[in-house]
């Protein structure tokens, strides 16, 4: 059943699939160009009996969504750029003590203050290195409108299913464009909910590695009584200072994303099967990308494709593998000084291109078209 | 003579985590003998409380405490609490946090709380330093202290933690000192019978990282001092920079934030139902 057509901005429809998939808590802080993400949530959660609440800061925000999140509700907070960076000592502690939580960076383009309301993708490494200590962190990065609802809905039961803090990357250009929607009917939509515990408060261990890679949480105010704490602690949630029990607890968190790859990772493959020239590229500067190959091929004749990850960390790592095997030439399009293609360099082990830029512009199709046809500038980008 | 109630403490510890980490003579484990015959006279239901805590000594607490119990980042108790509150109205939230913890990293979210009126209890303990980390200066460090981050001597003014409250919009605010534990419990109690944003500042010893320095290296002598540096009298207190003990405030009509948030929620769907209706 097709459901209904709504036109909307990124940052609308960002705030609209939350309520859907069930987030009852969002704490916020104003910032650019997040803002109306805070705004759409202070309207609908209240009709839906959730609370919502603009903290005195960024890092308060990111603290108060984890306190909701214990108590057993789906939680968000938005922000850009300087919030994120003051957010990650408590996405840290949220990854840490496994609290499913959802952060959204609509990313401008900075460093620092940089341009408020122009875009940028200079948050990709921040997303996953950003707080400090080896840590595991699922990102992903919509470049389409419907594709912004349904990731938002994905990253609630990522966050959920793995009990894990989901960072959603949007940009400036997704957050503020309006687009259409088609929003699914209720019944289309897969919600996942945090497995609970199956036994009593007595026998009841929080980050018991023999439930699996991802042990069940209970909620406070239900009986259970545990501890949590963002000191490295064991089964129980107590500190330990035992570097066995340390090194068991950092391995199966970081188990828990890679023997589960098959789940999280998603990407696209546009055209790449024939492609010589394979673009790499992601959230709205892809979309630039996608006319430059569209046009490479129905006025050049030249075959180019596209490989995107829908999931950014972990990176679709095989998948990009398998997308390149045949092309001769690699293009990694995106908004920075060239942080994804460093990680590309790294998966392919090969000479790649870049069509960088970092000036709060959007990267144009001709950029790219006359990269693609620049045969002779075919050198080793300096990343 | 009054004297203090008679409790089982055990039953209100995680008795396997027992001894605690805090040195022999440090007034956290009094405070929290006091926190305990708090809770046991009031009875408040084990499962709908919870005790968060954030980091230094005062970190502990939580741990130790069978409680649903969160121990968190430095200085953001608050601000945890707060996200949980507002999930969980229902919930009775007590933190525990420390002068550093509260006054410097946390300061925002404590006079946030305090603006806000939101239901919670903050303990906050009042060392004058930061004891966990070697007794640097903090803001409640006394002029002219010596710390290993004021060699010379701390040229740091201080914060009044009553009046800071007073001023940022709480609606109970309280001073004690552990040198009076049957004081303390009067206060402890009367604030987490409140309902509305209560702080409890208690005046509390660091004899091994503040007072070596400074003279009361013995833990006697330092809750004596702090005794002596205390005082209900408000002239005395405006005289010479004593610690005001007492019910500084005590607003019951002020509005809490959680209760009109939620009074909020339901006019909404009410104006929807409305509108349905018609």
């Amino acid at each position: 059943m097709p459901g209904q057509i709504y036109a909307l901005t990124g940052n609308q429809i960002v705030a609209r699939a939350a309520i859907d998939v069930g987030c009852r808590f969002y704490a916020g802080y104003p910032i650019s160009p997040s803002s109306e993400i805070a705004a759409e949530m202070a309207k609908a959660l209240p009709k839906v009996g959730g609370a919502f609440i603009q903290m005195e800061d960024e890092i308060a925000s990111m603290a108060a969504i984890i306190g909701a999140s214990l108590t057993g509700k789906k939680s968000m907070t938005a922000t850009s750029g300087p919030g994120f960076s003051l957010k990650q000592e408590n996405l840290g502690f949220a990854c840490m003590t496994e609290v499913p939580c959802v952060v959204v960076n609509v990313m401008r383009n900075g460093p620092s203050t940089g341009m408020p309301t122009f875009p940028g993708q200079g948050d990709l490494m921040q997303a996953k290195w950003g707080t400090h200590g080896d840590h595991p962190i699922i990102v992903l990065a919509p470049a389409y409108h419907r594709e912004i609802y349904d990731e938002t809905i994905r990253a609630f039961n990522l966050s959920e299913k793995y009990r894990q803090p989901v960072v959603l990357l949007s940009d400036e250009t997704l957050a503020q464009m309006s687009g259409r929607l088609e929003i699914p009917d209720k019944s289309e939509l897969i919600v996942i909910n945090r497995e609970t515990p199956k036994v009593g408060p007595k026998e009841y261990k929080p980050f018991d590695q023999s439930q699996g890679l991802v042990p069940p949480l209970a909620s406070f105010f239900e009986g259970y009584r545990f501890h949590v704490t963002g000191l490295t602690h064991d089964d129980t949630g107590f500190p330990t200072e035992n570097t066995t029990i340390a090194e068991q607890l950092l391995s199966r968190m970081r188990r828990k994303l890679t023997e589960n790859l098959d789940d999280i990772l998603k990407w696209e493959d546009y055209l790449v099967d024939d492609a010589d020239i394979l673009i790499v590229s992601l959230g709205s500067a892809s979309r630039s990308a996608l006319q430059a190959i569209n046009e490479a091929r129905e006025s050049d004749g030249i075959k180019v494709g596209m490989f995107r990850p829908i999931t950014l960390w972990p990176f679709p790592e095989e998948a990009l593998k398998k997308a390149a095997r045949n092309a001769k030439r690699i293009i990694v399009v995106e908004m920075n000084e060239g942080q994804m293609a460093l990680e590309v360099e790294r998966i392919l082990h090969r000479t790649i291109e870049t069509v960088l830029r970092y000036n709060g512009q959007m990267i144009s199709p001709d950029e790219i078209l006359n990269r693609i046809k620049s045969y002779e500038s075919c050198e080793a980008a300096k990343v | 003579m009054s004297k203090l109630a008679e409790v089982d403490y055990n039953q209100y510890l995680r008795v396997h985590k027992l001894p605690t980490t805090w040195c022999a003579g440090c007034g956290d484990g009094a405070i929290m003998k006091s926190l305990i015959r708090a809770l046991d006279e009031l009875q408040l239901p084990r499962d709908e409380t919870a005790i968060i805590s954030g980091i230094g000594c005062s970190g502990r607490f939580s741990g130790y405490l069978d409680y649903n119990t969160l121990h968190v980042t430095h200085g953001r108790p608050l601000a945890f609490a707060t996200g949980m509150k507002m999930a969980h109205p229902k919930g009775k939230i007590i933190v525990v946090s420390g002068d550093g913890d509260s006054l410097a990293i946390g300061g925002n979210h404590f006079i946030h709380a305090c603006r806000r009126n939101i239901d919670l209890t903050l303990i906050i303990i009042n060392n004058y330093t930061y004891g966990l980390t070697g007794g640097q200066v903090s803001p409640s460090t006394p002029l002219d202290s010596s710390s290993p981050t004021a060699p010379y001597g701390s040229i740091e003014p201080t914060f009044d933690t009553c009046k800071v409250a007073m001023a940022a919009g709480a609606s109970f605010v309280s001073r004690t000192v552990v040198a009076s534990p049957l004081h303390m419990d009067k206060m402890i109690k009367a604030g987490l019978s409140h309902s509305g944003f209560s702080v409890v500042e208690v005046m509390s010893n660091c004899h091994i990282n503040w007072g070596r320095k400074n003279e009361y290296a013995a833990a006697a002598d330092l809750i004596k001092h702090l005794k002596d540096r205390s005082t209900f009298s408000a002239e005395e207190s405006e005289a010479d920079g004593k610690h005001l003990l007492g019910i500084l405030r005590q607003d019951a009509e002020m509005k809490e934030y959680a209760t009109t948030y939620y009074q909020m929620v339901e006019a909404v769907q009410a104006k929807m139902a409305e509108k349905k209706g018609a």
